[in-house]
């Protein structure tokens, strides 16, 4: 085995470089999942998902199957999916509303606040036994910022807001967009997988550098369709036009440019129809009584490709967008995509929301396919990582100040974290 | 010619032609068997019964964004289809569901085998819902709604082939 380094960050020596082996060795996987996954703060759901007492959703964070819910009190709890006898999945349905989480096998029965309310024959055990000992167990951490719940399986992880840092100046940007500051996931989950490695996926979530080349009939269709696909000139009011790309702090990462390709809320495009033009304008209207003109200008003219460290990616330009996204293998990863939108929006809004997220993303979308291949052939090529060790990753490096959305400082952000802990107990 | 003229077996010889043009790659062909007003989609897999008005689906294309996709699909860099998948459609248990003046509603099942360069086999199985119109040109799509099967798509990577 190699002992390479993982990276080669020399910025004074203008070098920065990826071993391609973080990318493609089985062994890596194995350490990612102590030393990144169960370390970090990891996404579990939006509170809309459960909006009422006994609402929940099952998935697996972490490897670990969860239930994410709302208890009888209201309030979102997210309990280890595994009945406290046996361990056997206790709810088995993808979502629902319910009064008990029942294991079927041998019928310990849980209430929504996860208390062990139903042992059959319970007067077998011995004494002592106490049912209020085998409630549902529950995360280590379970935390939120603005409706976004994450957990962590590491109990002496720093706050959420804190290890969010910079993000959240990102998600504020999301959320900001309802008047409400309520933003709620649509129905409808965009499942699907890619045969590469998922820090591959965080990578483009955020290149733009990729866009022209890999995106070619995206584009093309967005110039049929009478949008312009140029960055406008000399519109340095808000960013650099043609945006830039950085780090937020541990891990995170943002690209961030000014918006000339349609945003639902609330920057009309001719895609959209003449007859969506007036509710745009009042749209935007209630962003700039409600956030002042600076600030709607930054929610409504911007567009964010937002990486929270490790494994969530918040796009926000033609559409929202919630990608999380697992590793299945070293080559192997799972994408679950949801449509975020705000809780007030019309129906033809809506509609209009979800048209627009389709001519981009998803498995059927005109960009995401092209993108899946992308990933594909890189996975294959990183097949010759023992011969072609180093992968080259200066875009922007020699630059004082600002990094361009194509350049690649914001990777680097991410990588260096990657890294930091990967190697720390090393 | 209306609805009531039209046999099952007359539906199934359209179905099997409009799987040899896909499967051939002969979507400018594909593409005249479409109304003018035709749509073409995928609901999600976890809300096959749902709108796309208000949820999210895979596929969700009006008549202008279909003829985008063909436009897509033909050209070198839709990277996702160049080089090409190799697809092979079973249809079966055609059912004519409702017959009203000009419009018939078409449920059959399908199994749809998909190979690609060195990917394994990736199997899609599930139902078409149509919606056919009798025109004097013959049958003619005016809806065409994909309902797969599988709880997720797994395995199957991306739609990026028309299913």
């Amino acid at each position: 085995m190699t002992d390479s380094p993982f990276i080669i960050d020399q910025p004074e020596d203008m070098v920065f470089r990826l071993n391609r082996r973080t990318l493609a060795d089985p062994e890596i996987l194995t350490r990612e999942q102590t030393e990144i996954f169960d370390k970090s703060w990891i996404y579990c759901g939006h509170e809309s998902e459960v909006s009422k007492p006994g609402d929940f959703c099952t998935r697996d964070v972490c490897g670990r199957p969860v239930i994410f819910s709302r208890d009888s009190a209201g309030d979102v709890r997210v309990f280890l999916n595994a009945c406290r006898h046996r361990a056997a999945m206790v709810c088995r349905e993808p979502c629902g509303n319910t009064r008990r989480y029942n294991c079927f096998y041998h019928g310990w029965s849980y209430n929504q606040d996860g208390e062990l309310v139903g042992v059959p024959g319970e007067d077998s055990y011995p004494p002592g036994f106490d049912k209020a000992n085998f409630s549902l167990a529950e995360p280590p951490r379970v935390d939120s910022y603005r409706g976004f719940w994450f957990i962590s399986f590491n109990p002496d992880i720093k706050d959420l807001k804190e290890y969010l840092a910079g993000a959240t100046e990102y998600i504020d940007l999301v959320a900001d967009q309802s008047p409400s500051g309520e933003m709620q996931v649509i129905q409808g989950t965009q499942e699907y997988d890619i045969r590469a490695n998922w820090k591959l996926l965080v990578e483009n979530s955020f290149d733009d550098y990729h866009l022209l080349t890999t995106h070619k009939t995206w584009l093309d269709y967005m110039k049929d369709s009478g949008v312009q696909v140029e960055p406008p000139k000399g519109q340095g009011l808000l960013l650099p036009s043609k945006g830039i790309g950085k780090g937020l702090g541990n891990g995170h990462a943002v690209i961030d440019n000014i918006n000339f390709r349609g945003r639902p809320v609330a920057r009309w495009i001719s895609i959209y129809g003449e007859d969506a033009k007036e509710e745009i304008e009042d749209i935007r209207t209630e962003l700039v009584e409600r956030l002042g003109e600076k600030r709607a200008a930054r929610v409504a003219d911007t567009n964010r490709n937002l990486v929270v460290f490790p494994n969530l990616v918040i796009n926000d330009g033609s559409s929202v967008t919630i990608r999380t996204f697992w590793p299945v293998a070293a080559d192997h990863m799972k994408v679950t995509a949801w449509a975020l939108g705000t809780k007030e929006e019309s129906e033809r809004a809506r509609a209009r929301r979800l048209d627009s997220f389709l001519t981009f993303y998803g498995p059927g979308g005109f960009a995401t396919p092209d993108d899946v291949e992308a990933l594909e052939a890189v996975q294959a090529g990183l097949a010759t990582w023992r011969e072609v060790e180093w992968s080259e990753m200066t875009r922007g490096l020699n630059k004082e100040g600002e990094q361009l959305n194509t350049d690649e400082e914001h990777l680097r952000a991410f990588w260096r974290e990657w890294n930091t802990l990967m190697t720390v107990d090393a | 010619m209306s609805a009531k003229d039209i046999s099952r077996s007359d539906v199934e010889d359209f179905l099997y032609d409009e799987a040899a043009l896909l499967d051939e790659w002969r979507l400018d062909e594909w593409l005249k068997l479409l109304t003018d007003d035709a749509i073409y989609q995928i609901p999600s897999t976890d809300a096959p019964d749902s709108d796309a008005r208000n949820a999210l689906f895979l596929i969700a294309d009006d008549a202008t964004r279909i003829k985008a996709r063909v436009k897509r699909l033909n050209d070198t860099e839709a990277h996702a289809e160049s080089p090409r998948s190799r697809t092979r459609r079973m249809i079966a248990n055609v059912r004519i569901t409702e017959r009203d003046g000009d419009t018939l509603a078409v449920s059959a099942n399908f199994s749809v085998y998909r190979y690609r360069r060195n990917s394994p086999l990736r199997h899609f199985v599930g139902r078409y819902e149509f919606r056919l119109r009798v025109t004097d040109k013959g049958l003619r799509i005016a809806e065409r709604r994909v309902i797969l099967d599988p709880t997720e798509l797994g395995t199957l990577g991306a739609i990026s082939f028309i299913l």
